[in-house]
C-alpha cells in the first residue's frame, strides 16, 4: 500500500490511479455540506458578505487547503467542555451533496485530495483533471477504526456550524483509503453505475 | 414512577457502541461472497474491524449516530410524560459522553442544538400500551446517509413497468437500490411497506427493520418476495461501499398496509450496515437488554 504525504504533489496525483489503495499522512480539513457552502457563497461566487470571523477563518485555512485534502466527515468529538479535543469516531459522510460546490472549492483553494464516501459525480471529475486532484474513498461508517488514525486535532473553526458542520484541523498518519476518482477521467462509481443500470434493466425487462 | 434514566443511558450506549450478534453474523457471511484481495472484501473487513473495536473501547460505531428513534410499548401505570423526560435526559447525558454526536439541528436557522434535543420529534417517540407488566423500550439509530437515500413510489410507475401487485413492487424496490448505489453505506438493508399512506408507509418501512435480519417472513409470499430483492439487488454488482461486489443488500423486509383504493404506494427505507437497534426489558426488578 502506497504511503501518501500531505501535501501532495501534481506529480503524485498523477501517478494515482483508480483502485489503488494509499495511506495519507499530514495535516487535512474536515468539511462538508455547511462549511462547502459558506466557502462557496461567501469566497468564490460571492453572493454573500463575509461576515463575523468570515476573512479570518479564510485567511487561516488557504494554506492549509493548499495542495492537502479536505476530508467530508462530521466527528464525533470529546474534551468539548475542555478544548482538549479528540476525535473518538470519525468516518466519512456522503460526498455527493457536495457535487454541486466540490469542483469549484478544489480550484479556489488548489485542494489535492477530497476524502468521502459514495464518490461525486461529473463536475468534480473535470476538477480532479484540472487542478489535479483524487477522490479518495474512506470506509463508511468505520469510524473508531479511522478516528485513530486522527492523531491529533489542531485546532477548530467554524464551530458555530456545529460539532459536525466545524472545520477540524487535523493530523492523521496512515489514514486508510483507496482512489476512487483519479486526474484522468476515470471513476469507479461511473463504472458501477454504468454495470449496475445495464443488470437494473436486463432484471425488469425480465418480469 | 421509579427512575430508569441510566438504564435508558445503558440502552443508548450499547446501541451506539455494540452491533447486534444477527447484523454482525450476517456480515461475516457476506465477507465469504466477496473476492479475496478485491476492494469489496477489504471493505468488509475492515468493518468487522471497526465492529470489534467500537464494542471493545464503547465508541460508536458510526460517527453519525443518527436520527433515535424510541418505540415504547409500557404496561398500564407507567406515565409517558415521565417516560419522555427520562429518554429526554439519557439522550442528553449520552451525547455528552460521546456516544451520540450533536444531531438536532434547526432546519431554519442552522443551528445544532448541542444535545440532541430540539422542537417535536428529536429523538423521535412512539408510545404504545401493552397487556402485562413488561415495559419494553426499542430503540434505532439510524443515520442520514442511508435516511437520504430512502424512496417512495406511488404505483402504477410506468417508467419501471410497475404495475399494482407485487411485481410492481419488486420492480420499484430493485430501481430503488440502484439509485442508491454506495451512498447509503451498502451493504443495506431494505424496510418495505406496501400500501398506507404516504406518512404510514415511511412509518411502517422503518419498524419493519426492528425484525431479526435472521427471520423468516410469516407471510410465504412476502418472504419469498424478501428473498428475491436480495437476490436480484446482489445481482446488480453495486456491492460493499459501491466498490462493485456480490453483496449489495444484507436483507429486505417487507409488510404491508392497507390503503386508500387510489392510492398504492411502495416506501423503502434503506438502513446502512451498522443496523444500530437494541431493545431494553423491564419487568419488575428485572433488566435485560437484548
Amino acid at each position: 500500500m502506497r504511503s501518501l504525504d500531505i501535501p501532495l504533489s501534481d506529480e503524485t496525483i498523477r501517478s494515482l490511479m483508480v483502485g489503488d489503495p494509499v495511506l495519507l499522512n499530514g495535516i487535512m480539513i474536515t468539511g462538508r455540506d455547511a462549511a462547502h457552502k459558506w466557502m462557496v457563497d461567501t469566497f468564490i461566487k460571492q453572493t454573500r458578505q463575509p461576515q463575523g470571523d468570515d476573512l479570518e477563518v479564510y485567511a487561516a485555512i488557504k494554506p492549509l487547503l493548499a495542495g492537502s485534502a479536505i476530508y467530508h466527515c462530521g466527528p464525533v468529538v470529546s474534551g468539548l467542555d475542555t478544548g482538549q479535543y479528540k476525535f473518538v469516531a470519525a468516518g466519512p459522510t456522503t460526498s455527493i451533496r457536495e457535487e454541486p460546490y466540490q469542483g469549484m472549492v478544489m480550484q479556489h483553494f488548489n485542494i489535492k485530495g477530497v476524502i468521502g464516501k459514495g464518490g461525486l459525480g461529473p463536475k468534480t471529475l473535470v476538477a480532479c483533471h484540472v487542478v489535479p486532484g483524487v477522490y479518495l474513498h474512506a470506509i463508511g461508517g468505520a469510524a473508531s477504526l479511522i478516528a485513530q488514525t486522527v492523531v491529533r486535532v489542531l485546532g477548530v473553526y467554524k464551530l458555530d456550524f456545529g460539532v459536525p458542520e466545524a472545520m477540524w484541523v487535523t493530523e492523521v498518519k496512515d489514514f486508510m483509503a483507496v482512489v476512487t476518482m483519479d486526474s484522468h477521467g476515470g471513476s469507479l462509481h461511473a463504472s458501477v453505475e454504468t454495470h449496475s443500470k445495464a443488470v437494473l434493466q436486463g432484471l425488469l425487462a425480465k418480469a | 414512577m421509579r427512575d430508569i434514566s441510566d438504564n435508558i443511558l445503558e440502552l443508548v450506549r450499547l446501541t451506539s457502541t455494540d452491533l447486534p450478534p444477527d447484523v454482525e453474523a450476517t456480515l461475516r457471511r457476506a465477507v465469504e461472497q466477496e473476492e479475496p484481495g478485491s476492494a469489496a472484501r477489504g471493505a468488509l473487513e475492515t468493518i468487522l474491524k471497526n465492529v470489534e473495536l467500537s464494542r471493545r473501547n464503547s465508541s460508536p460505531i458510526c460517527q453519525d449516530t443518527g436520527t433515535p428513534i424510541f418505540y415504547v410499548f409500557y404496561p398500564a401505570g407507567w406515565s409517558t410524560r415521565k417516560l419522555r423526560q427520562q429518554i429526554e435526559t439519557a439522550v442528553v447525558q449520552a451525547t455528552k459522553k460521546a456516544y451520540l454526536r450533536p444531531n438536532s439541528v434547526d432546519s431554519i436557522t442552522g443551528k445544532n442544538s448541542g444535545n440532541n434535543l430540539g422542537g417535536r420529534h428529536f429523538p423521535i417517540l412512539h408510545f404504545e400500551e401493552v397487556e402485562g407488566d413488561t415495559l419494553t423500550i426499542e430503540l434505532m439509530l439510524k443515520g442520514g446517509g442511508c435516511e437520504n437515500v430512502g424512496a417512495q413510489y406511488s404505483l402504477p410507475n410506468d417508467a419501471l413497468n410497475a404495475g399494482r401487485d407485487l411485481a410492481g413492487v419488486r420492480n420499484v424496490v430493485l430501481d430503488a437500490v440502484y439509485q442508491a448505489q454506495g451512498q447509503g453505506c451498502a451493504p443495506g438493508i431494505l424496510g418495505v411497506a406496501i400500501g398506507g399512506d404516504r406518512g404510514s408507509g415511511y412509518f411502517a418501512s422503518k419498524e419493519t427493520l426492528y425484525r431479526n435480519l435472521e427471520d423468516t417472513n410469516p407471510d410465504p409470499q412476502l418472504d419469498a418476495l424478501e428473498k428475491k430483492l436480495v437476490e436480484e439487488s446482489n445481482q446488480l454488482g453495486i456491492g460493499p461501499m459501491g466498490f462493485g461486489g456480490n453483496t449489495t443488500l444484507l436483507g429486505a423486509r417487507v409488510t404491508h398496509l392497507n390503503r386508500l383504493p387510489a392510492s398504492f404506494f411502495v416506501s423503502v427505507s434503506y438502513m446502512c450496515w451498522a443496523y444500530r437497534r437494541r431493545k431494553m426489558t423491564i419487568t419488575g426488578s428485572t433488566l435485560k437488554f437484548e
